[in-house]
C-alpha cells in the first residue's frame, strides 16, 4: 500500500512538473531590424518582459526587408508562422486582415490605446477593429548639407516652393555640386519625389478619389501633373552619377561622405547616412538641416501636410494573448524613451517624443505631430502589386524611358489589374 | 520449351525490377515536378496574392498581362541574346581553349584549374565581385578608366550596357564548364586516329576540321544543350548585379517571374511566367533530344 501511495505522489509529481513545463510559453518575434544597436536596445525590453512574466519566453528572429516582404505570404500559412510581424500598415496589411491570418486585438488595446499617437493606430484599423500595435512614425522630407549648400551660396531656410528648390539645384550644379543623391536601383527612394508632389499638389482628396477610381484615378490630372514637376527636376540632371545602380543604401553613404549636397530622405536616415558613411560619422548635426517638402504652385495639399512611414507590429492567427502582452510592454513609455533618447525612432507612446535626443528629430517629431494629413508611404500603401509599379514607373521617368503621361498610365493600369 | 520458360523468367525478372525501380522516381518526378507544374497552372488562372485560397478566376487574362507586360519582352529577348552569346562566344572560346589544354605541357593542368575556377564560385558571390568590379566610383573598371585620365562609366547603371555586362560575367563564368567537357572527350579520341591522319599528310587545320571536331560532335552537342537550359534558367546572377534593372533592361524570364510574380505578391501572374517558361523549356528539350541528339 506503501509502495502504491509513492507511486501515485510520483506520477503526481511528474504531472506537476509537466504542467510546469507546459506552462512556459514562447512568443516568437519576427523582425527586419538591421541596426544592431537597436536590436539591443529590444533584446534588453524583452528579458525585461521574461523577467516582469514568469513562464514566458520572447525569441527573436530576423529576416531581411526584401526576404521577408517576399516571404510573408507563405510565412503566415504555415503552422510554424512567427507570433509577431512586422508592418508598414496599408495595402499589405488590408491584404492579410482579408486572408484571415491576423488576430484582431481591438479588445486587448482597450484603454492601452488611448496612450498612442491616435493617428498611428487608426493605419492598424481596419473596419473599427485594430490589427496590430504601432511603434514609430516617420517623415519623408530632404536632408541637406548645410556646407556644401552654403559654397553655391544656397540657402536652406529659403527653399520653400518647388521653384525655389529648383533653382538651388542649378545653383549646385553650376558649383560643380552633385545637388541629389539617389538609390535608383532599389526604385522606391525615386518615388518620393513623384509622391510627395502628389501630396503636395492634390493632398488628401486626391488620394482618395484616386483610390476610387475618380478623377482618371491615378491617370488623373494630379498625378500628371506630378510626373511633369518631376520631370522639370530631372531634366536638370541632379543625381548622382550612375545614381541608376546606386542601391539607397550607397545613396545614403554618398551623402554622408558629402559627395552630394541634398538626399530626399526618411527621417531616419538621420542615423542611416552616419552608419553608411565611410568615416562613420557622417554629415555632423551642426551641418545637418531638414527641408520640409517644397509647396507646388496651385497645390491643394497644405505645407504641413507629411509623407511618412508609420510601422508597427502585428500578432498572427493563433498567437498566445502573451504576444499582445509583450507588445503592451514593447510599445510602452519607458522602451519607447529609450529608443527616442537615441534618435531611432519618433515614437508613438505619447510623451516619449520629449525624450527625443537630438534638435533634428524633435524637429520631425513637432512636424508629425502639427500634420494635417500624414500620407503612408505609396509603395506600402497600395500594396505590392500596385505600390512596385508605382516604384517602376517613377525610376522610369527619372532614367527618361517613360514620359509622365505614361508612367501614370502604367499605375493606373496596374491598380486596375490589382483590383 | 526451356527457351520459352527462360524467356518467361527474364520477363518476371525485368517485371520486379520495374516494380522495385519504378515507384520511387515516379513518386519523386511526380510529387516534385508534375504537381508543381500542375498547381501552377492551376494558379496561372487566378487573380491571387497567394494568401488563402485562389478565389478570382479570371481565365487566361495573366497569360495576356504577362504578354502585354513591355518588361516580359525584354526578357525574353535577353534570354534569346545569353543563348546567341553562348553559343556564338562562349563555347567557341571553350573549344579551342580546350584544343590548347588537352595537350600535356606545363602548366596545363594549372591554367585548367584556373579557367574552372570561375565555374566553382557561387552564383551570387560572382554578382557581388562583379558588382564591385563594375562600380563606377570605386571599382576595379573605375580604377582602369582612371589610370587613363577617362571618366569611368557605371555600366550597371546604365540601361544600354547593364545586360552586356551580365553577359561577360556569364561568359566568363560558365566558359570552364565547357572546356572540360570538351577536354575529357578529346582525351578519349584516338590518337592513331590523328597519327593515321598525319601520316596522310592532313595539316593541322585539316585534322581539327575532319577528325576532331567530328569525333566532339556529341560532346557539343551535349555543351550547346547544356548551354540552352542553363540560359532559359539564368537567374542567380541578375539579382546581386542589377535586379533587372535599370528600367527592367536587365531581366532575365526568371528574375521576371520573381520581380514581377513573387516580390508584387502576384502569385496567379507569376505561375503564368513559370508555365510559358516550363513550355519553352520542354518544347526545346525534346526537339533537341528528338532531332539533334537523336543517335546518344
Amino acid at each position: 500500500m506503501a509502495r502504491f501511495k509513492r507511486l501515485l505522489a510520483g506520477i503526481a509529481a511528474l504531472a506537476f512538473t509537466g504542467g510546469g513545463a507546459l506552462a512556459q510559453t514562447t512568443v516568437k518575434w519576427l523582425h527586419i531590424e538591421a541596426n544592431p544597436v537597436v536590436v539591443k536596445i529590444w533584446e534588453e525590453v524583452a528579458r525585461e518582459f521574461e523577467a516582469k512574466t514568469p513562464g514566458v519566453k520572447v525569441e527573436m528572429q530576423y529576416l531581411e526587408n526584401e526576404a521577408y516582404k517576399a516571404k510573408a505570404p507563405t510565412l503566415l500559412q504555415s503552422r510554424d508562422r512567427p507570433h509577431i510581424i512586422y508592418s508598414w500598415a496599408g495595402g499589405v496589411l488590408k491584404s492579410q486582415v482579408e486572408a484571415g491570418v491576423l488576430e484582431d486585438v481591438t479588445a486587448a488595446m482597450q484603454g492601452y490605446k488611448d496612450n498612442l499617437s491616435g493617428s498611428a493606430v487608426d493605419a492598424f484599423t481596419l473596419d473599427g477593429k485594430i490589427y496590430g500595435v504601432p511603434y514609430g512614425v516617420s517623415q519623408v522630407g530632404f536632408m541637406a548639407n548645410k556646407d556644401l549648400l552654403a559654397k553655391a551660396g544656397v540657402d536652406a531656410g529659403k527653399i520653400v516652393r518647388y521653384d525655389d528648390f529648383l533653382d538651388a539645384v542649378k545653383k549646385l550644379k553650376a558649383a560643380g555640386i552633385t545637388p541629389l543623391a539617389v538609390g535608383g536601383a532599389d526604385k522606391w527612394p525615386v518615388h518620393f519625389y513623384w509622391t510627395h508632389l502628389a501630396v503636395r499638389l492634390g493632398g488628401k482628396a486626391a488620394m482618395q478619389a484616386a483610390l476610387k477610381g475618380q478623377d482618371g484615378g491615378f491617370e488623373g490630372e494630379t498625378f500628371q501633373k506630378s510626373g511633369e514637376l518631376f520631370k522639370q527636376l530631372v531634366d536638370l540632371q541632379p543625381f548622382q552619377n550612375g545614381f541608376l545602380g546606386f542601391k539607397s543604401q550607397q545613396a545614403i553613404g554618398h551623402f554622408g561622405d558629402g559627395k552630394a549636397a541634398m538626399l530626399l530622405a526618411i527621417s531616419s536616415f538621420y542615423h542611416t547616412q552616419k552608419v553608411f558613411a565611410v568615416d562613420k560619422t557622417g554629415v555632423p548635426d551642426d551641418k545637418l538641416a531638414w527641408i520640409s517638402f517644397p509647396s507646388v504652385p496651385g497645390g491643394k495639399g497644405l505645407p504641413s501636410d507629411t509623407l511618412g512611414g508609420i510601422n508597427g507590429w502585428l500578432v498572427t492567427k493563433g498567437a498566445p494573448k502573451e504576444a499582445v502582452a509583450f507588445l503592451k510592454h514593447f510599445v510602452s513609455a519607458e522602451p519607447q524613451k529609450r529608443l527616442a533618447a537615441g534618435n531611432f525612432i519618433v515614437p508613438v507612446y505619447k510623451g516619449a517624443e520629449a525624450g527625443l535626443g537630438s534638435a533634428f528629430m524633435r524637429n520631425i517629431a513637432q512636424n508629425i505631430a502639427n500634420s494635417t494629413y500624414h500620407q503612408n508611404f505609396y509603395d506600402q500603401d497600395l500594396g505590392p502589386s500596385v505600390g512596385r509599379v508605382v516604384n517602376d514607373a517613377t525610376t522610369e521617368i527619372a532614367a527618361g524611358t517613360m514620359t509622365p503621361k505614361q508612367a501614370a498610365k502604367a499605375i493606373q493600369d496596374a491598380f486596375r489589374q490589382g483590383n | 520449351m526451356a527457351a520459352l520458360a527462360g524467356r518467361r523468367v527474364a520477363d518476371v525478372g525485368k517485371l520486379s525490377t520495374i516494380l522495385l525501380f519504378l515507384p520511387p522516381a515516379l513518386l519523386l518526378f511526380t510529387l516534385f515536378v508534375v504537381l508543381p507544374v500542375g498547381e501552377a497552372a492551376w494558379y496561372s488562372g487566378f487573380n491571387w496574392n497567394g494568401f488563402g485560397a485562389p478565389t478570382n478566376w479570371i481565365g487566361l487574362d495573366n497569360y495576356r498581362f504577362v504578354f502585354d507586360n513591355r518588361a516580359f519582352g525584354t526578357a525574353f529577348k535577353n534570354n534569346l541574346l545569353i543563348i546567341a552569346v553562348s553559343l556564338l562566344i562562349q563555347l567557341p572560346l571553350a573549344l579551342s581553349l580546350a584544343i590548347i589544354l588537352a595537350d600535356r605541357f606545363r602548366g596545363a593542368v594549372a591554367l585548367r584549374m584556373v579557367f574552372f575556377l570561375p565555374y566553382i564560385l557561387a552564383e551570387i558571390a560572382t554578382g557581388l565581385i562583379f558588382s564591385f568590379v563594375y562600380d563606377g566610383d570605386y571599382g576595379l573598371l573605375a580604377a582602369l578608366y582612371k589610370s587613363f585620365g577617362a571618366e569611368a562609366p557605371h555600366l550597371l547603371a546604365s540601361p544600354q550596357t547593364a545586360f552586356a555586362a551580365i553577359l561577360v560575367v556569364v561568359v566568363w563564368k560558365y566558359f570552364g564548364f565547357h572546356m572540360m567537357l570538351f577536354i575529357a572527350a578529346l582525351q578519349t579520341i584516338d590518337r592513331s586516329m590523328l597519327e593515321a591522319a598525319r601520316i596522310d599528310g592532313a595539316s593541322r587545320w585539316q585534322s581539327l576540321r575532319y577528325v576532331v571536331i567530328p569525333a566532339l560532335a556529341p560532346t557539343i552537342r551535349l555543351s550547346v544543350f547544356f548551354a540552352i537550359v542553363g540560359s532559359l534558367q539564368l537567374f542567380d546572377l541578375v539579382m546581386p548585379l542589377t535586379r533587372g534593372g535599370p528600367s527592367d533592361s536587365s531581366h532575365t524570364m526568371v528574375s521576371f517571374l520573381y520581380t514581377f510574380g513573387i516580390t508584387r505578391m502576384r502569385v496567379g501572374f507569376g505561375s503564368a511566367v513559370g508555365v510559358i517558361l516550363f513550355l519553352i523549356c520542354v518544347v526545346f528539350a525534346f526537339t533537341y533530344k528528338r532531332w539533334i541528339m537523336r543517335d546518344e
